[in-house]
């Protein structure tokens, strides 16, 4: 069993590697996951390190691997804008390394930086810290109304500072998350820590969510100038050009309540077949979606209110990358899952525009509810010896 | 740029010094300064040769810290870190020793030598720059400046970038300075 096992993780590692190759992102570092006993297969190095020098933040277009862990900080009221950049340049430089593979300055555990395994750490500002340091807010960014669907709590909504680290081993986030935070604590408190999973089917192609969901289903390339506009901050957003909005939104899922629907039912709620992740009009995953199909009762084939005529009627694209969570199951039994649903876009008018039409009418409010919320501003990547943030505070 | 407080003793010896090659200049028609000059320009200084990466400092807010690097010395010939400088505090060079079955650290009685085309690491547990006497807390993010001075009068700045870390602290006994 063992052999077939590491192909497999090998085979999802190539798999991720081919994403990150794709952004020309080659690294170079020394420990390759999946290495092992499999020595008839020829050893084409996968891809251990994603670059976090660039004109975006990585973390984001790229690949997302199977680990997140999202910080939300509180930044302290004494702190005021050359002290964050004093300390964003020490996280940037963090980041940069551990990214790398490589020992942050005075990391007190060195040896647990050596295998990165795709991480990325990835920064974000929350709109009233910006305000209240006089920097300034791009046209794109905004904050959330309040959402007809919303039961949100304080426990997972809002905050000032945003770290997101992602990647493939769980020892390395957990040792980066440990130093960032070790880093933060002189200037900043943790308000909120979600940690989210996703898997990578062995045969590739778009992951499933904890609803048994086909979830990321046309996406937009980031790689297009379409995709890329829905993404980036154009130059109106001067030193941000190139960063995005990002909406984090924590849904809880009502398992059991969904467990009560049939396959055919659930296909109604989402407008596609959990079982291919097909629209209902279509007979592959990338089929467009017909919205106006009719059964031959004249009822449409995609209910009225069905998740994915809702979503696109709304006429918007978005760049989703959620990760699920799981915090185990209560004294009860019942599940506590859920999605941390992430989208990043240019404007959060492109969210919002969705978000409403969906609160408005979706079968899935049903099945699952937003109990967080946040929006970020990402500025772009930074160059070598540059740090993330650095064109707000000029 | 040259610093005031170069202790006497060094300073009146590169005096007697200059003074001795004057007389040798009016005695010899000054061919044999000529000839040191040429070979000094050659070999450059100690200051010009070492590089120093990963430098940082401890953020504290108590009136000592450390600084922490890796010096790197391009040259073929070793050089000699003699003292450490800064604005902020009193600076004394360390080193840590085993003493009576703890570590403790202590000023070495003479510098850091980085030896040619290699590197001496200040870290946590070993050597360091000790800062005494500082006047306010070093917060993470901070800068701190210090200027390296090196046996041939060279000098050298680095700029150390404060951090957390909760490690690092022997014990100081100013008293125990081995056989010096």
């Amino acid at each position: 069993m063992e052999p077939k096992r590491q192909r497999l993780n090998r085979r999802g590692l190539l798999g991720a590697a081919g994403g990150a190759a794709a952004l020309g992102a080659v690294g170079a570092g020394a420990a390759a996951l999946g290495r092992g006993s499999d020595e008839t297969e020829p050893a084409a190095a996968p891809a251990t390190t994603v670059p976090f020098h660039g004109a975006h933040q990585a973390g984001i277009t790229d690949d997302a691997p199977s680990q997140a862990v999202l910080l939300a900080l509180d930044v302290n009221d004494d702190v005021d804008a050359d002290r964050l950049a004093a300390v964003m340049r020490l996280l940037s430089d963090d980041a940069a390394r551990l990214t790398q593979g490589e020992a942050a300055l005075a990391d007190a555990d060195p040896e647990l930086a050596a295998e990165p395994a795709l991480l990325t750490v990835t920064f974000g500002f929350g709109l009233d810290l910006l305000d209240r340091l006089g920097l300034s807010v791009p046209a794109g960014a905004g904050p959330l109304p309040a959402f007809s669907v919303d039961r949100l709590e304080d426990a997972w909504s809002g905050g000032d500072l945003l770290i997101q680290v992602c990647g493939e081993g769980d020892l390395a986030l957990s040792h980066a998350i440990r130093m960032l935070v070790k880093d933060s604590r002189s200037f900043a408190g943790v308000r909120w820590a979600q940690r989210g999973f996703r898997q990578r089917p062995a045969g590739g192609g778009t992951p499933r969510n904890v609803l048994g969901q086909i979830d990321g289903t046309s996406n937009p390339d980031p790689g297009s100038a379409d995709g890329g506009e829905a993404i980036w901050f154009g130059p109106e957003a001067g030193a941000l050009a190139g960063g995005t909005v990002m909406a984090v939104r924590r849904m809880r899922t009502g398992l059991d309540r969904w467990d009560r629907l049939d396959a055919v039912g659930k296909d109604r709620v989402i407008g596609r077949r959990i079982a291919d992740g097909a629209p209902l009009t279509g007979e592959a995953e990338d089929d467009p979606v017909d919205l106006d199909a009719r059964e031959d009762s004249g009822l449409p084939v995609i209910p009225t209110n069905a998740h994915v005529r809702r979503a696109i009627e709304a006429g918007e694209t978005i760049l989703r990358r959620s990760y699920n969570y799981d915090d185990g199951p209560g004294p009860d039994g019942e599940s506590d899952t859920g999605l941390v649903f992430i989208a990043y876009q240019a404007d959060i008018g492109q969210f919002i525009a969705i978000q409403e039409h969906l609160a408005e009418a979706d079968l899935l409010n049903d099945y699952a509810v937003p109990i967080g919320s946040a929006v970020f501003v990402l500025p772009p990547g930074c160059e070598e010896g540059g740090w993330i943030g650095q064109g707000l505070f000029a | 740029m040259r610093k005031t407080n170069t202790t006497f003793p060094a300073r009146a010896a590169a005096a007697s010094a200059a003074l001795l090659s004057a007389g040798l200049l009016a005695a010899c028609g000054g061919e044999a300064p000529e000839t040191d000059q040429a070979a000094e320009a050659a070999e450059p200084s100690a200051a010009a040769s070492v590089t120093v990466t990963d430098a940082w400092v401890k953020a504290t807010e108590e009136d000592m810290s450390a600084v922490f690097g890796v010096l790197e010395n391009a040259s073929g010939t070793e050089a000699h870190l003699v003292a450490a400088e800064s604005d902020l505090a009193m600076t004394e060079l360390h080193e840590v020793v085993e003493s009576d079955g703890s570590t403790v650290m202590r000023e070495v009685p003479d510098g850091f030598t980085v030896p040619a085309e290699g590197s001496h690491e200040l870290a946590p547990g070993g050597d360091h720059i000790m800062l005494m006497g500082l006047g306010a807390p070093i917060v993470a993010g901070d800068e701190v400046t210090v200027t390296l001075e090196f046996e041939d009068g060279s000098e050298l700045e680095l700029t150390a970038v404060a951090k957390d870390f909760e490690g690092g602290d022997e014990e100081y006994r100013p008293g125990d300075m081995g056989d010096m």
